[in-house]
């Protein structure tokens, strides 16, 4: 099993979102940055867990400079055999899914995994754009991946419900929460993660379709209204005559 | 010219998030002076099919292959928009457009911005606003392409319906074979369940109900609502409700109408997957609850005796 996953950088769940430079980047400082949780807890997780069922190798693969490397050695610390970071600056997913196909497309491997979408910019684009480039079957938001032999079993999240899905490797895959539990790298994977072989490709140059001009934050919530416990009914009132929701 | 619009469909008919991008891509259209165009693929009635009409699609253009996958309904979309010269493709950000917008853009080399929240400015070239950092700021996305596919967030802009149908016309193109075989469909719930990803309304609870065994009075809240059930991480992690209920920043992100959290203290990781509710009520016995600064109603109390008065109130309403 040669095994690819795709990992990003991602500020901290707990960071402050702010901007600069006339609200048209994120303000980074103060700002801890960690491997985006799709990515990590449920793509590389489990790619883990079938190369230690089945055989193989890990890579994971990012693009962009080596302000990456940290979130790049903690995939390595997780588990991951070694890397990959494409040393490009894409400003948008399809310059991103375009850079790492080109990247895989002669490698040969039998599965893409990527997290459903980033925390930061919530886009669930690359795995599908891969899934295109190198015309591969696509498992989209998926919590269950099992191989047998050349064959993968999945199962999808789909409108009301889920589906079991099957499709001949390779195969590019989004995860999605239930795929796999979260891995907390020891000190002998840290140690380990230092000398593993962190590969620098140079960028293949792919266009942006689409760049983000400017970012605004959501107005400021109204003060909370508060109803009364021993008057909890009123609650109800309010919903239907004020609120209109119910 | 045209915009198109793909429709997904469910049990014979439209699904409702597919409706709201055709009520998008049709005010998108009504602004260029186009026409807008929906796509289906499967086999569904012409009644079912002229309802986009009533979300302003002039025409519906029909596949009747059954369990296409997302490749094939990917090659059924691009030869449509270059037969009808279409410049934006329209998609739901549910779980269909996720799976088949990438795909459409990767074949047209078209700009893709996913989770769209309002309409498209054409004032100085193409900009577009979508939500970032799970619901904690919005983006404006220039489109640097001719050609741009947009996927909307569910629930995000008021749709108008009229009583205008849409004629249908029949595709006989041959999707090719499918990548992925359908094996089986698990329906999450039992009967009369309503799917988080789907409900106006979602009652939701955390922690604070001390075990599974106390979650009959949030199903009777949310079943006299006609509410989805929801809960938070721990809830899910230890086991006391399914993983699909989760809501929050790795679970699923939700932006219903009305959003009850009952004894969940609104951790920020969990703000980010419900903050795009339009109206938060938030029911904790700790009046520190950071929960509090997010919600639109609070009502500082023990769950165990305020939701019994909500289910007996809500119960005398209907």
């Amino acid at each position: 099993m040669k095994i690819l996953v795709c990992i990003s950088k991602a500020p901290d769940t707990t960071s402050k979102i702010a901007f600069t430079e006339g609200n048209s980047k994120f303000n980074e400082a103060g700002v801890q940055f960690i491997v985006n949780p799709y990515d990590e807890w449920y793509a590389l997780v489990r790619g883990l867990e079938l190369k230690e069922q089945l055989g193989g190798t890990v890579t994971t693969i990012t693009v962009g400079g080596a302000e990456n490397d940290p979130i790049i050695r903690k995939g390595l610390a997780i588990g991951a055999d070694d890397a990959v970071r494409i040393d490009g600056q894409s400003a948008d997913a399809f310059a991103i899914a375009k850079e790492i196909s080109n990247f895989a497309t002669d490698e040969g491997f039998d599965l893409i995994l990527c997290g459903k979408e980033t925390i930061n910019y919530n886009g669930a684009q690359v795995p599908g754009l891969i899934a295109e480039f190198l015309d591969l079957p696509f498992a989209s938001q998926a919590t269950k991946l099992e191989v047998n032999g050349t064959t993968a079993t999945v199962e999808c999240d789909v409108q009301g419900g889920s589906q079991v899905l099957e499709a001949n490797l390779p195969l590019v895959l989004s995860a999605a929460k239930g795929m796999a539990e979260q891995r907390i790298p020891n000190m002998r994977g840290i140690m380990a993660a230092r000398t593993k072989k962190l590969e620098v490709v140079p960028s293949s140059g792919a266009a942006n379709n689409s760049e983000v001009v400017g970012y605004s934050l959501p107005p400021a919530k109204s003060e909370c209204k508060y109803v009364d416990a021993d008057n909890a009914e009123e609650l109800i009132n309010l919903l239907r005559n004020e609120a209109k929701v119910i | 010219m045209s915009v198109i619009v793909f429709v997904d469909n469910k049990n014979g008919a439209l699904v409702k998030s597919s409706l709201e991008a055709v009520n998008y891509a049709a005010n998108i259209a009504a602004a260029k002076s186009v026409e807008c165009i929906a796509v289906s693929c499967g086999n569904l009635s012409n009644e079912a099919l002229q309802v986009a009409g009533n979300y302003g699609a002039i025409k519906v253009i029909s596949n009747n292959t059954e369990n296409a996958d997302n490749s094939q309904i990917a090659t059924l979309v691009s030869n449509l928009v270059e037969a009808n010269s279409a410049s934006i493709i329209v998609f739901s950000h549910d779980f269909s457009g996720k799976a088949i917008a990438p795909r459409v853009a990767a074949k047209l080399d078209a700009a893709i911005v996913s989770g769209v929240v309002e309409l498209p400015n054409f004032d100085a070239g193409f900009t577009v606003k979508k939500a970032v950092f799970s619901g904690k700021a919005f983006a404006n996305y220039k489109v640097n392409t001719d050609k741009a596919v947009l996927s909307l967030l569910p629930n995000s802009l008021d749709v108008t319906i009229t009583d205008n149908v849409a004629e249908v016309i029949t595709d006989n193109s041959d999707l090719g074979v499918s990548k992925l075989v359908i094996k089986e469909f698990k329906k999450k719930g039992g009967e009369g369940v309503i799917d988080l990803n789907e409900a106006e309304l979602v009652v939701s609870a955390g922690r604070g109900l001390k075990g599974p065994e106390n979650w009959g009075m949030v199903e009777d809240l949310a079943s006299i609502l006609g509410a989805a059930t929801a809960c938070s991480r721990p809830v899910a992690d230890i086991g006391w409700r399914p993983h699909h209920e989760h809501v929050g920043q790795t679970g699923v992100a939700i932006s219903p109408n009305l959003y009850v959290a009952i004894g969940i203290s609104g951790a920020i990781q969990h703000l980010a997957g419900v903050n795009r509710s339009k109206v938060i009520v938030v029911v904790n016995k700790d009046p520190e609850a950071p929960f509090f600064k997010a919600a639109d109603y609070g009502i500082v109390g023990d769950a165990f005796e305020v939701v019994p008065k909500l289910v007996a109130a809500a119960r005398a309403l209907n």
